[in-house]
């Protein structure tokens, strides 16, 4: 009725910015988060396996402590072979976890790396992690699995202690394991 | 009022602060730690200022509304702009808020700064729990709310820390930087001690850390702060804060009951002992889905009395008890339960609310059965 | 064009009034007819809301389970948070839009009057299948109104689907009104009415509406990956897959914090217009009211993560976050010395419309206060998730968009059934309102300062006073509300007749069309100057 353009052109345009908006919220804001988490470390996650080496600084020091937790309703027992280790950054180092499935059923698990503190995780590079990949446990099997980490020779010069977790996640519902013939 | 205005203020202030009227406390306390007592500084800090402004600002509005008001017989005015004041209440107000972010900043800072800690403590939450282990000194246990369900269901009197009090226990060192990792095993839960101002969120698969040094030995208590399911309300946190030397005695002490745990496992039980045994652990570790009865809650808690399971084979119910049933809310307990506790539950479970089964599932029955699995 | 029908029996023009019997409400495009259906079920939820307040209130009288158990009570709060908000306080702004842009601009209706009639009838349907998941096996939403996953993923009763689809349906109700009031302003103003003519209620509603369609589609989309999480395998909430339950406290806050604007914006309009009509005096900074408006709608974008300072964000972002939410004081500051600057020297009388609207100046004003308080990072380590923090965002909902709701409803009725209200019901309606409300309210600051958390069923006996004091206020406040019921019925059906301006000091179009405003009005656009 006034001046400008017209309802139809309008509530069009208006439309337009709904589906955006919506495409923002599921395909846009979880990448992006996913992204800052990476560059700034916000939640402590780690990136995928890292390719590179690094000239070791006999200088400094750094604690690495291991943390292992099951998430509810997992039964396996799973540990790290230590609890700590003092490492100086640039150098590879690695560390065994231990895992047991206890039960009577071929099991599968996803082990969440988690870093403290979370702004440190930018800096800790895993070459080789069980994190990589499911793992599948048969009946009463035990497994060591291995991590190989490099601490990065930039690590903020005030940290000096650093703490790499993991969860254990029961996913057998989601990806059953391939069962083998008991021998 | 007019005339001793502050002997009001310092009445006011007393009721406010005494910690004499408990009962009506309306403030925030102090705490113990450092960090706290900036908190709280920082609170009282931005609730003056508030004050100042509200002062002002509710001043002027009741003047005028005694004032200028047609019954007075006012006739209005007609100013609806003025340049100067309207920048002046845009400037002013952030000036104020840029001398409150200065604090603000610093406090939060001291906060953020988890290095050189002495002792790590990996705090983990359960529905509805807090696990608690230290970390390099093999002691690890589960921190359950002891006050009885008679006293919830008003079927016996409340004690002073109703509600907020554990069967064991988080204790800790005075004098000592004490960093927290925090995460969950189920849903976000938030683990708070207002003493301390310590409140960080436990997240599943995450892992979040924070600090505190205590400077009083005494007992700190909280509360789970993110809602977690049905015992929410029921998850309390206590910390109970020793001077070094009871610590060192305490931390031995807890190895050493470790290692009599293990004698108790290997000693001949009687039915009645485990019965005994059984019902209070069954108390602490079961009443709050299956019910103290042994109903349940259907569908998602079934109930035990005359279950199955309960009444079936003693391997199947030892397996449920110990590895969980996947997909549902029954946890596995195998790790969380000593042998003793898990076999007293288990007898306790087949004997009480009348099903009679009539048998015994011992400490040594369990620890076979897990060796079994390995 | 016959513009004047008689009083109440506005049926019996056959071409231009509305039609006979119920189909009259279900088929209804016309935008007086939409708005007060949208006000009837607004008040419906409110009612319905508020006797789960109730519940929770009753249980909350004494220390112990009484009444309900934890798992009910659980229900009881995230359908009360829900439905206060979804149900009650939005459908009831958009009724008010409904029935008053049009009359305030000069449009003969609203620009999309069938869309009009689909958005309405969505809610009752979206409200409906809520509502119903209380009686469905495992019960209803029990993981609080903002839904944290995994405890509404992966830990969620059955029911969740239902709500699912319920916010869907929400959703799409919301971002049509939305649209349709953006159009009705660009497109449907009178010739003359430039923007900067506008009255305040519409300026707030149109940046309302903008903030609508930019956040619904992003509750969707939370509710839209929440489903999938739960039935088609994907781990954008869950760990285990590789995915962060912080993630979905990013994105319901980023719809979330916009939300509370949305809930509290065209309260801001309506007192904007009734303070200076009581005052008798103009509104004092129309042009800084429309800039902090737009200022504050802004700054709700980038404020979100202060309800998460305690998830274990790095420094710098808390920082970030501190600072921006700190920022908001100053544009709400300004409202607020704006609105006490128009009383200043004005020639002010307190009828209902003006006591609920002084009202909500001071107690929004408190609330404002202690949301400063939260915004402080620190200090709010010790204020999340505990009760002052309920005591919060009462006092901004409660005598803010509530009693905004009701200034707004007793300032129009007069235009809406050409009847008075009954001045001395509603003076008792306004004081029983304002003693429970801060009787209910007030304490909840101190028992969260003194550590209560949210959320919970039973509490140590440290919090059994202000408790009892909390829920003698919440039945006092509960049980008036029937009293307003009350006076809006006894008005519909008859009183002192009003004339086509009942206030000496309004101002606006409203105004210039008979009381009640007939079926159609302004089908000839009005000349403003």
């Amino acid at each position: 009725m006034s001046e400008g353009i017209s309802t139809r052109t309008l509530v069009g345009r208006l439309l337009l910015v709904v589906v955006a908006m919506f495409c923002f919220g599921v395909f846009v804001l979880p990448p992006f988060y996913e992204a800052m988490c990476q560059v700034f470390g916000i939640n402590g996650k780690t990136a995928g396996a890292y390719q590179g080496t690094q000239t070791v600084d006999e200088s400094r020091q750094v604690r690495v402590q291991f943390l292992a937790t099951n998430a509810a309703g997992m039964v396996w027992s799973f540990g790290p072979m230590a609890d700590e280790l003092n490492v100086h950054p640039g150098e590879p180092r690695d560390m065994l976890f231990v895992a047991h499935n206890p039960t009577d059923q071929p099991m599968t698990a996803q082990a969440i790396p988690s870093v403290s503190p979370a702004r440190a995780a930018a800096f800790f590079h895993k070459t080789e992690c069980f994190c990589f990949t499911q793992q599948v446990l048969q009946p009463g099997e035990r497994i060591e699995m291995p991590v190989r980490f490099i601490v990065d020779r930039d690590l903020p010069a005030d940290v000096h202690h650093l703490t790499l977790g993991y969860t254990l996640f029961d996913i057998t519902a989601s990806k059953p394991p391939v069962a083998q013939a008991t021998p | 009022m007019t005339q001793h205005p502050r002997a009001w203020v310092g009445l006011l202030l007393s009721l406010a602060f005494s910690p004499a009227y408990a009962g009506w406390t309306v403030n925030m306390a102090p705490g113990v730690t450092e960090v706290s007592r900036s908190v709280f500084d920082l609170h009282m800090t931005i609730f003056w200022i508030c004050v100042v402004i509200g002062v002002i600002v509710f001043g002027v509005m009741f003047w005028s509304m005694l004032i200028h008001r047609r019954s007075t017989g006012q006739k209005p005015a007609h100013f609806h702009e003025s340049t100067t004041v309207e920048i002046l209440w845009t400037v002013v107000p952030l000036a104020i808020l840029i001398v409150m972010a200065i604090p603000a900043t610093k406090v939060l800072i001291e906060i953020y700064d988890t290095s050189e800690s002495e002792l790590d403590i990996q705090i983990t939450g359960y529905q509805w729990k807090w696990h608690y282990k230290y970390l390099g000194e093999d002691v690890e246990f589960f921190s359950n709310m002891s006050t009885p369900k008679a006293q919830i269901d008003n079927r016996a009197a409340k004690g002073e820390h109703y509600l907020l009090e554990v069967d064991e226990p988080l204790v800790v060192p005075v004098g000592t930087k004490v960093r927290f990792l925090i995460t969950a095993a189920d849903v976000i839960h938030s683990w708070w001690v207002p003493a301390l101002a310590v409140k960080k969120d436990a997240i599943p698969g995450f892992i979040n850390e924070s600090w505190t040094r205590i400077e009083e030995p005494g007992i700190y208590r909280g509360q789970c702060t993110e809602l977690c399911g049905k015992d929410h309300g029921f998850m309390p946190v206590v910390v109970e804060a020793k001077s070094k030397e009871d610590y060192a005695a305490w931390l031995a002490e807890r190895k050493q009951v470790a290692a009599a745990e293990r004698e108790l496992t290997s000693k001949q039980w009687s039915m009645d002992e485990l019965m005994e045994r059984g019902e209070k652990a069954y108390a602490t570790a079961c009443a709050a889905c299956h019910q103290v009865g042994g109903e349940g809650l259907p569908p998602m808690f079934p109930a035990l009395k005359g279950s199955a399971i309960a009444m079936g084979p003693a391997e199947g119910h030892i397996d449920i008890v110990i590895n969980g049933k996947p997909g549902t809310s029954m946890a596995a307990f195998g790790k969380q339960l000593s042998p003793v506790d898990l076999a007293a539950i288990i007898t306790y479970e087949r004997n009480a609310w009348g099903n009679k089964v009539g048998d015994m599932v011992t400490p040594q029955d369990i620890v076979a059965f897990q060796k079994a699995q390995e | 064009m016959s513009a004047v029908i008689d009083h109440g029996h506005a049926g019996h023009d056959h071409h231009h009034g509305p039609a006979k019997g119920l189909m009259r409400w279900v088929l209804t495009t016309n935008h007086k007819d939409i708005g007060s259906m949208y006000l009837w079920f607004s008040f419906a939820m409110f009612l319905l809301g508020g006797s789960m307040a109730m519940v929770i209130r009753a249980e909350l009288f004494q220390p112990g389970l009484q009444i309900v158990q934890p798992e009910f009570f659980n229900q009881m709060t995230t359908m009360h948070g829900l439905i206060m908000v979804f149900g009650a306080v939005m459908p009831a702004f958009v009724g008010l839009a409904n029935w008053m842009i049009p009359l305030m601009i000069g449009a003969p209706d609203m620009a999309l009057p069938r869309m009009n009639n689909f958005s309405f009838w969505l809610l009752p349907a979206a409200f409906g299948l809520l509502v119903s998941t209380l009686f469905m096996e495992g019960g209803g939403p029990n993981f609080g109104w903002t839904f944290y996953a995994p405890l509404s993923t992966t830990y969620a009763p059955e029911s969740v689907t239902f709500f699912i689809f319920a916010v869907h349906l929400m959703g799409i109700s919301s971002i049509m009104g939305a649209i349709n009031v953006v159009a009705t302003i660009l497109n449907l103003r009178a010739p003359g009415m430039t923007l900067m003519k506008m009255p305040l209620f519409v300026w707030t509603w149109l940046i309302t509406a903008f903030l609508l369609i930019a956040v619904m589609p992003v509750l969707a989309g939370c509710v839209t990956m929440m489903l999938m999480d739960i039935h088609f395998g994907t781990s954008f909430f869950s760990a285990a897959g590789g995915g962060d339950p912080v993630l979905f406290q990013h994105v319901f806050w980023f719809f979330g914090h916009p939300e509370v604007y949305i809930m509290i914006l065209p309260a801001f309009g309506a007192v904007s217009s009734i303070i200076p009509a009581f005052a008798r005096k103009p509104l004092f900074g129309y042009t800084s009211m429309v800039y902090a408006t737009a200022s504050i709608a802004f700054l709700s974008f980038i404020v979100w993560a202060h309800h998460m300072f305690t998830v274990g964000i790095p420094l710098t972002g808390e920082l970030f976050f501190m600072y921006a939410t700190m920022l908001i004081a100053v544009p709400t500051g300004v409202k607020v010395f704006n609105w006490a600057s128009t009383m200043w020297r004005g020639s002010m009388t307190f009828e209902a419309p003006m006591l609920f609207s002084v009202a909500f100046v001071i107690l929004f004003t408190i609330g404002g206060f202690s949301g400063l308080m939260l915004a402080i990072a620190p200090a709010d380590f010790q204020y999340h998730d505990t009760y002052f923090v309920v005591a919060h965002f009462h006092y901004v909902l409660v005598p803010g968009a509530i009693f905004g709701i009701f200034a707004s409803a007793y300032y129009w009725l007069p235009k809406w059934t050409g009847y008075m209200y009954d001045e001395t019901l509603a003076k008792l309606h306004f004081w029983m309102s304002f003693i429970g409300m801060n009787l209910a309210f007030f304490p909840m600051h101190f028992v969260g300062l003194a550590g209560m958390p949210r959320r919970i069923p039973d509490y140590n006996m440290m919090f059994a006073n202000f408790n009892m004091v909390s829920s003698i206020g919440a039945f006092m406040f509960g049980v008036t509300q029937l009293l307003f019921l009350f006076i809006v019925i006894k008005c519909i059906r008859g009183g002192k007749p009003a004339g086509a301006k009942p206030w000496d000091g309004a101002e606006g179009l409203e105004w210039t069309v008979p009381s009640p405003a007939p079926y159609h009005t302004f089908s000839t656009p009005p000349d403003v100057k």
